[in-house]
């Protein structure tokens, strides 16, 4: 599953800064119908966190009622140089991953 | 005659509004059972959530929806978790997020469904187990096809 992490290029320590996340998922919400008539099962992304410097910052828990290919945007602060990475898994149990590279200046 | 007539035709453009305002309504679940569930029996007080979701929105497939609050955002003091339910929606919950002091901001900005015009309900779960409320009315023209009956 594709998905794109946008970070800033370089932030202040103590600074808080903000991560996008889009995920590439169809968010199926199990009432739509295909081409026969047949119900189109429920898959959504329903579980979406992000680790910043290996510690969790923001976690999601994702329904029916999010918009196809989830889009978030939240914060942190910014602690280190260090990777910012986002993890997600939908309802048929497929994983996702991305990650970005966040520059910390000292103060 | 002319009278009865005029009336009649008053009363008929009187209800039509009326009609399609129950229409619009069809669908609403009462959504506090869920609250309380949320909230384990705790009343939740308005106050320090800020809601932005456009008035109207065209098309319910995706409405852009921000939501701030205020919270010194340290280990004594924080909010937990956001919890934003659409009453309207055939599964209200629409989704719950999580925070802690790390994420600096209690803040969030996605894109959700909304099967119609309806009342968006945000809940913030704050560090002393406490809960704060907001509500957004917003008009959706074209409502996201989530149920078959819509």
């Amino acid at each position: 599953m594709l998905g794109r992490l946008q970070v800033p290029p370089s932030v202040r320590k103590g600074e808080v800064f903000e991560i996008r996340v889009l995920v590439q998922h169809p968010m199926e919400t199990g009432f739509r119908r295909d081409m026969n008539g047949a119900a189109i099962p429920v898959n959504v992304v329903d579980r979406l966190a992000c680790r910043v410097g290996g510690r969790e910052v923001f976690r999601a828990e994702l329904g029916t009622g999010i918009a196809a290919n989830p889009y978030l945007v939240f914060t942190a602060v910014a602690e280190a140089s260090g990777a910012v990475e986002i993890e997600w898994s939908d309802d048929r149990g497929e994983r996702g991953q991305a990650s970005a590279m966040l520059e910390v200046i000292p103060t | 005659m002319r009278r009865r007539a005029f009336l009649l035709g008053g009363a008929a453009v009187a209800s039509a509004p009326l009609l399609t305002h129950a229409q619009a309504l069809a669908g609403v679940q009462d959504i506090r059972p869920l609250i309380q569930s949320i909230t384990r029996g705790a009343t939740a007080r308005s106050g320090g959530i800020e809601v932005e979701l456009p008035q109207l929105a065209e098309n319910g497939n995706s409405v852009p929806l921000r939501i701030r609050t205020a919270s010194p955002m340290t280990a004594a003091e924080h909010v937990k978790a956001i919890h934003v339910l659409a009453e309207r929606n055939p599964r209200p919950r629409v989704a719950t997020f999580h925070f802690s002091p790390a994420s600096g901001r209690a803040e969030v900005a996605t894109r959700v469904r909304l099967a119609g015009s309806q009342t968006v309900t945000v809940l913030a779960e704050l560090s002393d187990n406490s809960f704060r409320i907001a509500e957004a009315k917003v008009l959706v023209t074209t409502g996201a096809c989530l149920d078959d009956s819509l």
